[in-house]
């Protein structure tokens, strides 16, 4: 099972970004579960939030919250402090961070037009996963995205694909 | 929507709601029950759902509501939630003593004070006497499920009972995850329309929803009990139905996991039971023989169910989320009126609380020390 | 028009009990007309059939007869509340004691 934990900013699109790699990682056939599911704590927009994201190639069936996640994600880099005792730590940010990959996904979701970083974070996750096509991020987009949405948001997700699968040198 | 979908709880149960095709239905919104109703209302609204939306100021005026509906001969749903189901708690023993087969989905949260939004079971445990049956789904899938089997025992002529479909707040109702989303015309085979004589009708008049004195009461009571009971039968007709057009089986009023052999079971409800799946595995992994038996329905209740799975059990600790104030779990105590194995409460999740594998190891461990008594998952025991 | 009326019989085993609360009318109910302390009396030759009467009976005892075109009041139901005397304007109907001829 991987597991990835979402820090964010409510607002930010954090448990929007879960979903679509849920529903993008089950497109890709029978054999594929995950679960999706925001913290139960107060939502306010601007307060720091978490969601988590759950794949698996057998039926899940722990719901509980993830404490040793494969992947950390931060989609805001002012919560971040200090990378993940466990996995590989993933940050929005300009500078580059001790302990963590860090993409300015802020840019990247600005030049598609998007005000919010969580898709852009999660075509730079993607990269780092590797196990998800990109047809299948495609139909996890159409599944949770409007139509009108979906487009630049596509385009964002493949950008920082690229950017990542680069080497993350701009 | 038919097929495999990527959906949370609440749309789960409202694709299933959809696929009964219900003529009304009646509810007021409240946090985590909202989306469902929402989706019906969209439903309703682009004409995939041909049924009367009804708009009502309170929960209580959602059951008065849905009890109209239903004495009209229609099929009826509502959902509510926490504060909402006891607004509502005047409306539950008139609804299920009027035998009126209506299907509600109640989003399980906790009740205040603290006020609180988020999961565990106090609302629909504390209305166990309200003559609804009451089942716990532990997955989306199983939800959607509910959703169609709820109307389908709840009509039949020999049950014409109110069905309460509980799904855990949060952990169910707002966890994506995949679902099969059965196509209308296999539905339709597995639920008929509804056909009643529990309604108004001015060819065949009938005193409707009246008083009945002491002379007369207890029968009805009596009837309504006897008709509670039957759902152990119906319900395993549903099932088998169910099973024969969509390949899915279901258990009747618990589901049993590795209990046969057990000496260490965790009783419990609703969405934490995988998780205590996953550590019975991992005790047995170490050589320990735990099992678990999820409870599907509250109401009826499984006595003989539980009776026979916690026969041979050295140990046996009831997991739930509520506390009836001054005595334990309210499960607890009905478990214990079922078995004479050695049993231990725990008590967790209130609130939305994470429960985690630790937790479920833990009791396990406890069970072998042969630790007693009721316990807040982590504060301890009450004193 | 439908009015209340009880049936012959009074005790059930259980199983001829219905499924929940929807009876044929008239077999749980009983006399009530033990209630009133004064009883409405109708004078059929005040009586202009203006209905009064009929439409604001809260137990809905008063009926017209099928032989005949006149108002009756089924003394099983009525509770002798006296709205029918307060609403007839011709004062065809009076409130009378019980016991009293």
């Amino acid at each position: 099972m991987t597991q990835i934990l979402w820090h964010g900013r409510g607002g930010q699109g954090a448990f929007t970004a879960a979903r679509i790699l849920g529903a993008a990682y089950v497109s890709g056939g029978d054999g594929r579960y995950a679960l999706a599911f925001p913290a139960f704590g107060p939502e306010r927009r601007g307060a720091p939030m978490r969601a988590f994201a759950k794949l698996s190639g057998a039926p899940i069936h722990a719901r509980s919250e993830i404490k040793t996640p494969d992947f950390t994600v931060f989609l805001d880099g002012t919560l971040f402090t200090e990378p993940s005792e466990t996995g590989v730590t993933l940050v929005n940010s300009p500078l580059p961070l001790r302990g963590a990959v860090t993409i300015d996904a802020g840019r990247i979701a600005a030049s598609f037009s998007i005000p919010t970083p969580n898709t852009a974070m999660l075509g730079a996750l993607a990269a780092l996963l590797g196990i998800i096509s990109p047809r299948e991020m495609e139909l996890g987009v159409a599944a949770v995205m409007p139509e009108r949405l979906r487009a630049r948001n596509t385009g964002a997700i493949r950008a920082a694909n690229e950017f990542v699968c680069k080497g993350g040198r701009p | 929507m038919s097929g495999r979908e990527f959906v949370s709880g609440n749309e789960a149960f409202a694709a299933g709601v959809r696929l009964a095709r219900p003529k009304v239905i009646s509810a007021y919104p409240i946090t985590p029950q909202t989306v469902v109703v929402e989706r019906l209302s969209e439903m309703v609204e682009d004409g995939s759902l041909d049924a009367d939306f009804i708009h009502v100021e309170s929960e209580h005026s959602a059951l008065s509501c849905a009890m109209g509906a239903s004495a009209a001969g229609v099929r009826t749903f509502t959902a509510t939630s926490s504060q909402g189901l006891l607004y509502m708690a005047e409306c539950l023993p008139y609804a299920a003593g009027g035998r009126f087969p209506i299907v509600m989905m109640n989003a399980n949260r906790s009740i205040a004070l603290p006020w609180n939004i988020y999961g565990d079971q106090s609302d629909s445990l504390s209305q166990l006497s309200s003559g609804w049956i009451q089942a716990y789904a532990q997955d989306a899938q199983e939800a959607l499920d509910l959703a169609l089997m709820s109307f389908y025992i709840a009509e039949h002529p020999d049950v014409s009972t109110p069905y309460m479909a509980n799904l855990d707040g949060f952990h169910l109702t707002h966890t994506y995850e995949i679902v099969d989303v059965p196509d209308a015309i296999a539905a339709d085979t597995f639920l008929p329309p509804l056909r009643t004589d529990n309604k108004i009708d001015f060819t065949a008049p009938k005193n409707m929803a009246f008083s009945a004195g002491p002379g007369h009461n207890a029968a009805f009571k009596y009837r309504q009990h006897a008709a509670m009971l039957r759902v152990r039968s119906v319900a395993a007709e549903a099932e088998e139905r169910f099973a024969g057009i969509f390949g899915r089986r279901y258990t009747g009023l618990t589901e049993s996991y590795m209990t046969d052999d057990a000496d260490f079971i965790i009783v419990t409800l609703g969405a934490v039971s995988g998780l205590c799946r996953d550590a019975a595995d991992a005790m047995r992994a170490r050589g320990v023989r735990a099992g678990v038996l999820r409870i599907r329905y509250m109401r009826p209740f499984p006595g003989i169910e539980i009776s026979d799975a916690l026969r041979g059990a050295k140990a046996a600790a009831v997991l739930e989320k509520d506390i009836s104030i001054g005595k334990s779990g309210a499960v607890f105590t009905e478990v214990a009126g079922a078995t004479d194995a050695p049993l231990s409460n725990y008590i967790g999740g209130l609130g939305g609380e994470d429960i985690s594998e630790e937790d479920i190891l833990g009791i396990y461990e406890d069970l072998r020390s042969g630790r007693g008594g009721v316990h807040f998952l982590g504060i301890g025991e009450a004193e | 028009m439908i009015r209340p009326y009880l049936r012959e019989k009074g005790a059930f085993a259980i199983g001829e009990y219905p499924e929940g609360t929807a009876f044929t009318a008239g077999y749980l109910t009983s006399r009530n007309g033990g209630w009133r302390s004064e009883r409405p009396v109708i004078d059929i030759s005040k009586c202009v059939m203006c209905s009064q009467c009929y439409l604001h009976c809260p137990d809905g005892t008063i009926f017209e007869l099928e032989t005949e075109k006149r108002y009756a009041i089924d003394y099983d139901f009525c509770k002798g509340c006296g709205i029918c005397a307060k609403m007839c304007k011709p004062g065809a109907i009076t409130m009378i004691p019980e016991g009293t001829a």
